[in-house]
């Protein structure tokens, strides 16, 4: 920073604080604890509990001020220290619990209470109200996942504040008035926000309380390590605390770079998949058609004889779930052992891997910084990487960036960006070549030439660009996205991006090689002589479409299943069950029966999230640790001794045997990790980043081209939910229940258009299928379009994709209509 | 005009006397809220003259003359205006009609009587400050008031004294009512602001202590008084000289005050500012004629519910805030009750902190939990069941409420000098002092009122163990006074 600091004196003692800086943040940086409750460090203050006043003085005498509402001034004397000051603190601390329950005994946040430390170190000890307390009911669920105990509530507008403020979801508010203010929501709207977990986490008493944790521990039994969550790409930082072995709360750690301190209930709650009921936690092997349970050498002995075949006829589909150290394991006995180049981690639902290796990164901090464009192209972050949407949500409603939004559908950000266009299902790639063209003199994909003016201006300037990319339309192919990476890369040579890949540890996994054509450290497979391997496939594998369509002819002996169900998560359904039919052995490395497990040759029970070390690449291109804080379920091991067993059994040494020997080779292996400072990853709560320098160029294929849409019908949108049926949603059982039933959207114009009526059931086709489907009116939905999410309960939305057709087109009409 | 200390049959509450008519000149006039009696009064002659001057004219016109803020803090108005920073664009003139203080009523009668000059002195205030909107946000009780400014709003907008191009000029306001929806704290100007844009009335933080820079929807806004806005048009026909030459130096012009309580003629007066004294405004014939016969005065409240209380040694005391502030109140809003020998001093002081413990808005601490304390302790006192430790319990709560020396006046009787109003507080806003104040001033002034209740209950206590009180919720009334021993 530029500024020049100001200098205060703190009980008697001059120090240096940033301008701008409030008085309690500047006391605490030098080591003076003010005690408070509603001031929050990633919120704006309120200055309501009053526990933080301290006497200012600003040259006009001693006075009483809130210090979390007053930046610090040059020659501002502070006294935090005063009888006055220590009157006050008493009388507030007092004031606070004249109508707390002061249940401690039996409230899960004693022992880790503020109320109860303040109360300790500034309190008056004891009280002189001698009346009857304020009563409410006792806890009232205020949503699945969140309970409220108005009793011990202190009004600190925490909670509330967070979910106006930081979440967007103004679900509770102060009903209420004078001594009965109470926190509550509003009649027949739960607090169903994606966000929830934070509050309890931000409650200074125990007022909220979430469901999995409740009654389940006390704080002085919990141990905890600090972890990154590898439930999406964002890779929040949490603490993984446990009690008697078992994972019973992860908290969100305030990592400047990434959450700051922020979790999706997803992420927070998740961890109780872990223990769910699908978990496997012994190998199994078919016998007589049969899944039964094996020993660890006879399933290991079955995988590794499948895995002896011809190399070409040998694939890998998954891998995102691992942490980067098992990724490495798996390409090294993919790759260097087996051969094979036929390895995906994406399941054809996300982005061509070399365009997502080869664009230049940006880091989040980048994307918020004041004064950027942060261009959304295909992504809707709410539903897809939520922690992201939290940080990009505070800089665009703090004006300090510019969002541009280009998606199929509007989304939660739409309201707070500069401007939102919905360009027509397969046309975002010539929509952004006319851009770079300079051509907005007519609409193109429905687009405005005001609009598409509007976009140019902002994309054209000289701000830095920061592109969120993602593949929100499974009904469209990913080279449209593509197409207009290509153009936009000529509109602004030096725009960055945010891969917005949503599954865990995805980047990781292309980091690591597991995608045809790569090795680890995002070097392309030819010519390439990898340090410690004896050598690298000597051909171009295919992805998990290429890979499902040669097993389906029969062409492929082995799949292995790296942590991946593509029976649900493969766009065609219909290819998956071919493939499946006609390979020899299938091989689940998984911790979860699920539709693709199930139908495995061998299973061997991988250790999860909290039950192994290593760590993770997050969409930033930021490593930082993965830690076990309780032991693996069963016989459940981590995935990079698996392929250690598998190598062995091949006959050849993968070239280590425990985790430190991995990460040291995997150092010298990879280039782009040679400069990782690992001791930082360890250590920093913002992990390292890694190199992503190329040594090969990215390229584009010619001009973009729009698929004909000339046709009758809507053009299909199917894009994701954060609540469907995913595995660690699924196996969660708290969150289970969140996925609300499959409902086909539609813009409100088009069901009038249709003449749908208000509510109810639609009949929908696409070619000679049809199916009866819940429809509601979204004004979020592009006008001639439908949007339906993917694993949703009631109705596989994949049904209605044209598969190889670019664009998805379905007819909607009112039951009974022909 | 004059009619001499009559009670006017048309405006309820309204005695007119000597005092020059600055704001009250159409009180006595049934039909004074018409826009045709309006007009056939000299209404909108202001406007015409204000509109024939360049805007910059008017505002030093208006700072010249020192308008006095009504609303309670007393600020001059035209000062306040000089705050909106220049250039900035849209900014807003907020109209504070929620009066709600307790005792006070005379914005309510202005607005009854006489909304065409209040919408003139919007007119003026906007024009001289170049704005083009302007919020009236009146108290949601007032369905009078409510439905007579709406009414004239309309007369106004029809005869094309609001809209576009007023008179035939460039300048155009729009003037949009607002009804409030019954929070006391809302008369305060930035928990009005907060309410106007959808949100719970509460007061915002301060810094910025005017919203004159971040107001409204975050742009430069001035709130005013009715009362303050209601001068603008006579100071435009009669210029700041004139203003001036009435009330004193400090405190030009006249005021309104709103008394009631034990005197012979409660009602609204409008008063010389600085000159008239309290003694004559409550002994002398054309105010409000003295006690009720065979009565003394005890005590009475100066500027509102939230005022310390004076007693008889500060009757001679002009409407001066520069006087009354040492001597440990203020003037607020105006209003002034009454208490006669014949009042019981500690009910009369519940009934004030009821009042204000009900209608803290909950947002900070002392004042939602204090205020509420406060008045349950002393609910306890009134109905005979404290003891001597609550009356210092009383103390101390509100010792956390305001911590250091609250202002009280002066009592020859006692010996006491007086504590200079302000005070520190632990609130954001002078709701949950206000709570203490009539105990505070009760309690200092009259201590024998209250020991005389507690009196017997001390020993009861004693005997009822260390938890120090005389009864607890459960034990009946009744019991008091009976031996336990």
């Amino acid at each position: 920073m530029s500024e020049t600091p100001v200098r205060i004196t703190i009980n008697g003692e001059t120090v240096e604080a940033k301008p701008g800086d409030l008085v309690i943040a500047a006391a605490e940086r030098a080591g003076t604890h003010i005690p408070r409750f509603c001031y929050h460090n990633r919120m704006s203050p309120v200055g309501m509990c009053r526990m933080c006043l301290v006497e200012i003085d600003t040259g006009r005498g001693p006075g009483l001020q809130p210090s979390c509402m007053i930046p610090v001034s040059d020659g501002m004397v502070v006294n935090t220290e005063s009888d006055r000051v220590k009157q006050v603190q008493e009388g507030v601390l007092e004031f606070l619990l004249v109508n707390h329950p002061l249940d401690c005994p039996v409230c899960d946040k004693g022992g880790e209470c503020p109320l109860q430390d303040n109360a300790y170190s500034f309190g008056p000890g004891e009280s002189r109200f001698v009346e009857e307390k304020r009563h409410y009911e006792k806890p009232i669920p205020i949503s699945d996942l969140v309970n409220l105990d108005r009793e011990r509530c202190i009004l600190c507008d925490r909670c509330t504040r967070f979910a106006d403020e930081v979440a967007g979801d103004p679900l509770i508010h102060f009903i209420d008035r004078g001594s009965q203010t109470q926190v509550n929501t509003f009649p027949d709207h739960p607090f169903s926000s994606y966000f929830s977990g934070n509050t309890v986490q931000i409650c200074p008493v125990g007022a909220l309380t979430a469901t999995p944790y409740r009654f389940k521990a006390r704080p002085w039994d919990l141990s905890a390590v600090e972890s990154t969550v590898t439930v999406d790409s964002t890779g929040a930082r949490v603490a993984l605390q446990s009690s008697q072995n078992e994972v019973i709360r992860v908290l969100g750690v305030d990592s400047d770079a990434v959450n700051w301190g922020w979790l999706s209930d997803k992420e927070r709650f998740s961890y109780e998949a872990t223990s769910g009921q699908g978990r496997i936690t012994e190998p199994k092997v078919r016998t007589d058609d049969v899944l039964v349970t094996a020993r660890w050498g006879d399933a290991l002995k079955r995988a590794a004889k499948a895995l002896e075949g011809e190399p070409e006829r040998i694939g890998l589909i998954g891998g995102a779930r691992l942490n980067l150290e098992d990724q490495y394991a798996w390409a090294k006995l993919m790759k260097g052992v087996v051969g094979t180049d036929h390895t995906d981690a994406q399941l054809g639902d996300g982005l061509p891997a070399p365009m997502v290796l080869g664009l230049p990164r940006a880091t989040i901090e980048q994307a918020t910084a004041a004064g950027g464009v942060v261009l959304l192209l295909g992504i809707d972050l709410k539903e897809e990487l939520p922690t992201l949407y939290l940080r990009l949500r505070n800089a665009a409603r703090d004006h300090q960036v510019d969002l541009v939004e280009m998606a199929p559908r509007r989304s939660a950000l739409s309201k707070l960006a500069t401007i939102s266009v919905q360009p027509e299902p397969g046309t975002v790639g010539v929509v952004m070549t006319a851009l770079a063209e300079g051509r907005t003199d007519e609409a193109i994909g429905g687009v405005s030439p005001e609009d598409l003016e509007t976009v140019r201006a902002l994309l054209s300037g000289d701000r830095q660009v920061t592109v969120v990319l993602g593949r929100s339309n499974l009904a469209e192919a990913a080279r449209y996205t593509a197409d207009a990476v290509g153009a936009l890369l000529g509109l602004d040579p030096l725009a960055r991006f945010l891969p917005g890949l949503r599954r865990g540890n995805v980047l990781g996994a292309l980091e690591m090689g597991l995608t045809p054509g790569f090795l680890p450290g995002g070097v392309r497979r030819s010519g390439v002589e990898l340090h410690n391997w004896a050598s690298v496939p000597d051909f171009d594998g295919r992805d998990t479409e290429g890979m499902l369509r040669v097993a389906a002819a029969g062409e492929l002996d082995t799949l292995v299943l790296l942590g991946a169900d593509p029976i649900e998560d493969f766009p065609d359904r219909d290819l998956v069950d071919q493939a499946f039919k006609n390979v020899s052995t299938v091989i689940a490395v998984d911790g979860f029966v699920t539709s693709s497990s199930s139908r495995a040759d061998v299973i061997l029970p991988a250790a999860l999230f909290g039950e192994t070390d290593g760590s993770f690449l997050n969409l930033e291109g930021r490593l930082s640790p993965v830690r076990a804080k309780v032991t693996p379920a069963g016989q459940a091991k981590a995935d990079w001794m698996i392929a250690v067993e598998l190598a062995s059994r091949l006959g050849t040494e993968l070239g280590f045997v425990t985790l430190d020997e991995l990460q040291a080779e995997l150092a010298t292996t990879a280039v782009s990790l040679g400069e990782v400072d690992w001791g930082r990853v360890g250590s920093a709560a913002d992990g390292a980043l890694v190199n992503h320098l190329r040594s090969w160029v990215l390229e584009f294929g010619e001009g973009a081209k729009a698929p004909d849409t000339n046709g009758q019908g809507l053009l299909l949108v199917v894009d994701r939910k954060l609540w469907d049926q995913g595995t660690m949603v699924a196996e969660s059982s708290s969150l289970a229940e969140l996925a609300q039933p499959a409902a086909i959207r539609l813009a409100p114009e088009d069901v009038e258009r249709l003449g749908l009526g208000a509510k109810g059931k639609a009949t929908v086709s696409q070619g000679d299928d049809t199916h009866e489907i819940a429809f509601v009116a979204d004004e979020k939905v592009r006008p001639g379009t439908a949007a339906l999410a993917i694993r949703l309960p009631g109705f596989d939305a994949r049904a209605l994709i044209s598969h190889g057709q670019p664009v998805s087109r379905i007819s909607v009409r009112s039951m009974g209509a022909n | 005009m004059t009619l001499g200390g009559t009670t006017s049959p048309y405006a309820a509450g309204f005695v007119a006397n000597d005092t020059p008519r600055i704001v009250t000149s159409r009180f006595d006039l049934e039909d004074g809220y018409t826009l045709d009696r309006y007009l056939a009064t000299g209404g909108y002659e202001g406007l015409r003259s204000a509109l024939d001057r360049e805007p910059g004219e008017v505002h030093g016109e208006v700072r010249d003359a020192t308008v006095l803020g009504r609303g309670g803090a007393g600020f001059p108005a035209g000062v306040k205006w000089g705050f909106m920073p220049p250039e900035v664009w849209p900014r807003y003139l907020v109209v504070n009609g929620d009066e709600s203080e307790p005792g006070t009523y005379k914005d309510r009668l202005l607005m009854e009587r006489d909304p065409h000059q209040l919408i003139e002195g919007c007119l003026i205030a906007s024009y001289a400050v170049g704005l083009s909107q302007c919020f009236l946000y009146i108290r949601g009780e007032m369905a009078l008031a409510q439905e007579r400014v709406a009414t004239a709003l309309n007369e106004a907008y029809g005869a094309g004294y609001i809209g576009k191009n007023i008179l035939g000029t460039d300048f155009s306001l729009d003037i949009i009512l607002h009804w409030g929806a019954g929070a006391y704290v809302v008369g305060e100007e930035t928990a009005l602001i907060e309410s106007l844009e959808g949100n719970r009335g509460m007061p915002r933080l301060k810094p910025p202590y005017f919203p004159a820079a971040i107001g409204l929807y975050g742009k430069p806004t001035i709130v005013n008084n009715v009362e303050t806005l209601a001068n603008l048009p006579w100071i435009a026909n009669n210029g700041s000289a004139a203003y001036r030459a009435i009330g004193t130096e400090k405190s030009p012009g006249t005021r309104m005050v709103a008394v009631s309580g034990h005197v012979k003629r409660p009602g609204v007066y409008e008063i010389v500012n600085g000159i008239t004294t309290f003694r004559q405004l409550l002994f002398d014939d054309e105010y409000c004629g003295g006690m009720r016969p065979g009565r003394e005065l005890k005590a009475f409240v100066p500027g509102g519910g939230s005022a310390p209380w004076f007693g008889v040694d500060q009757l001679d005391l002009p409407f001066e805030a520069s006087e009354i502030g040492p001597q440990g109140s203020m003037l607020g809003s105006g209003a002034i009750m009454v208490m006669d020998d014949t009042a019981d001093i500690p009910k009369a002081a519940y009934s004030l902190t009821r009042f204000y413990a009900h209608e803290s808005c909950g947002k900070c601490v002392p004042c939602r939990e204090g205020g509420t304390w406060l008045e349950r302790i002393l609910h306890r006192v009134v109905n005979g069941q404290g003891t001597s430790r609550d009356l210092q319990v009383l103390m101390e709560v509100g010792g956390t409420i305001c911590p250091g020396n609250f202002p009280h006046a002066a009592s020859e009787r006692l010996g006491i000098e007086a504590a200079s109003f302000p005070y520190q507080m632990t609130t954001i806003c002078f709701v949950g002092p206000s709570a203490f104040a009539p105990i505070h001033s009760a309690m200092t002034l009259f201590p024998e009122d209250f020991a005389a209740l507690v009196a017997d209950n001390d020993d009861l206590a004693e005997a009822n163990g260390d938890h120090g009180f005389a009864t607890n919720t459960a034990v009946p009334v009744e019991l008091k006074g009976v031996s336990v021993r």
